[in-house]
């Protein structure tokens, strides 16, 4: 029941995205599409439960004071093996996500994880930790690039509903980005309020 | 569609400086146009006056970033076909890079160390830094390309900065609904500022 609560907290009570408000550059950079939001939000997932568990292993050896830089090169190795798999293995959502995979390393999301969560408890509930925040993030992501997809250009998951001539291109572009992020998290705001 | 969005790879010869400047600047906004260094931007955005302390602090570590970068993966990861290390690599000199500006600033310019000083810990988080030195080896930039695109970038992130600080001051003024407050509110307001900038695409 426990372990079951620290999965769900993540993607509710502190869903990173809505409640945390972290990781904010991806979040708006790679849900130009539903497809693109979830792969990257499975990216993140993966490199922060493979770092959660590092980290809670090796939280003994690395003395307090170097803790950091130690933590991020865990975590830089981990986006590192991602960023070549996806290369040999899913070459298109590599090229659309473009710079945002690197760039993984300094979301805050994972080390904030790190130093809040996996140096503090054992291996197995830093892994469950890392699955709900991640599960989290990859749905928030889904969302809002499943939002803009449809509003933008009226498809969802590349399947289209036939109006994408009559749909305003913007939700796709910059602007729809912020938009649309800021009126998801007024709902949010408004749901959890009530 | 992907073209519209991550435009800007465009041979490197044929990029004059002045293309480069504007393009940084205006044309693929580093905040408004390709979402990096968001955390800042919705962070220390709330007084015109801290946002150009940030946005200067910034802009003197993207410069010298810029180059220490340049030069490992010209002279270092290439040479030794290591490419792959660049992302470990880089994090790490960027983040030694920032302790060592904070350290050398503090004994060369104390007054400048107060003005920038509670910035610069910030900086090693800013994906900015680290996204600008990726793409300017992806773009194939020489050395003083590289500077360049960098400080415009900068430079670029300053004044998204500036302007939205601007704009934040007022809204502290104004009635704005609950469920909007706060993050929701700056967002909007964000979208408002990109699509003003999308004005200049098409200029480069």
């Amino acid at each position: 029941m426990n372990k079951l609560k620290i999965v769900l907290s993540g993607i509710v009570k502190n869903n990173p995205t809505f409640v945390l408000v972290l990781g904010m550059c991806p979040t708006l950079g790679t849900t130009t599409s539903a497809e693109n939001g979830m792969g990257m939000g499975l990216a993140t997932m993966a490199v922060l439960i493979m770092s959660n568990l590092v980290i809670s292993l090796v939280k003994n050896i690395i003395p307090d004071k170097v803790r950091i830089p130690a933590f991020i090169v865990i975590i830089a190795s981990f986006v590192t093996i991602i960023e070549m798999l996806m290369k040999a293995y899913v070459p298109a959502l590599y090229a659309s996500l473009g710079v945002f995979i690197p760039l993984i390393v300094v979301n805050c999301i994972i080390l904030g994880r790190a130093e809040a969560f996996a140096s503090k408890n054992n291996a197995f509930d830093s892994v469950l930790d890392g699955i709900g925040i991640g599960l989290g993030f990859t749905l928030s992501l889904t969302v809002i690039g499943s939002v803009r997809e449809m509003l933008g250009n009226g498809s969802i998951f590349g399947w289209s509903f036939g109006i994408s001539d009559y749909t305003p291109l913007i939700f796709v572009l910059a602007p729809g980005a912020f938009l649309v992020l800021g009126y998801l998290m007024v709902l949010f705001n408004k749901l959890a309020k009530r | 569609m992907e073209e519209i969005i991550f435009s800007g790879n465009i041979p490197a010869e044929s990029i004059t400086y002045f293309a480069i400047i504007i393009g940084a600047i205006f044309v693929n906004n580093v905040v408004l146009a390709q979402f990096l260094g968001i955390c800042p931007f919705l962070g220390v955005s709330s007084k015109v006056e801290t946002s150009m302390g940030m946005g200067a602090a910034v802009t003197f570590v993207m410069a010298i970033a810029a180059v220490v970068a340049w030069l490992i993966q010209t002279y270092v990861l290439v040479p030794l076909d290591i490419v792959y290390m660049q992302t470990i690599v880089f994090i790490l000199v960027i983040a030694a890079l920032v302790q060592m500006v904070e350290i050398i600033l503090k004994k060369l310019s104390p007054s400048l160390y107060q003005a920038l000083g509670i910035f610069l810990p910030l900086i090693t988080t800013n994906c900015a830094v680290l996204g600008v030195a990726i793409l300017m080896i992806q773009k194939e930039f020489d050395l003083l390309q590289s500077v360049t695109f960098s400080v415009a970038t900068a430079v670029g992130f300053a004044l998204a900065l500036v302007l939205f600080a601007g704009i934040r001051e007022r809204l502290d003024f104004e009635d704005v609904p609950r469920a909007f407050r706060g993050i929701p509110i700056a967002l909007i307001t964000a979208g408002i500022l990109a699509m003003a900038f999308m004005g200049f695409s098409g200029l480069v």
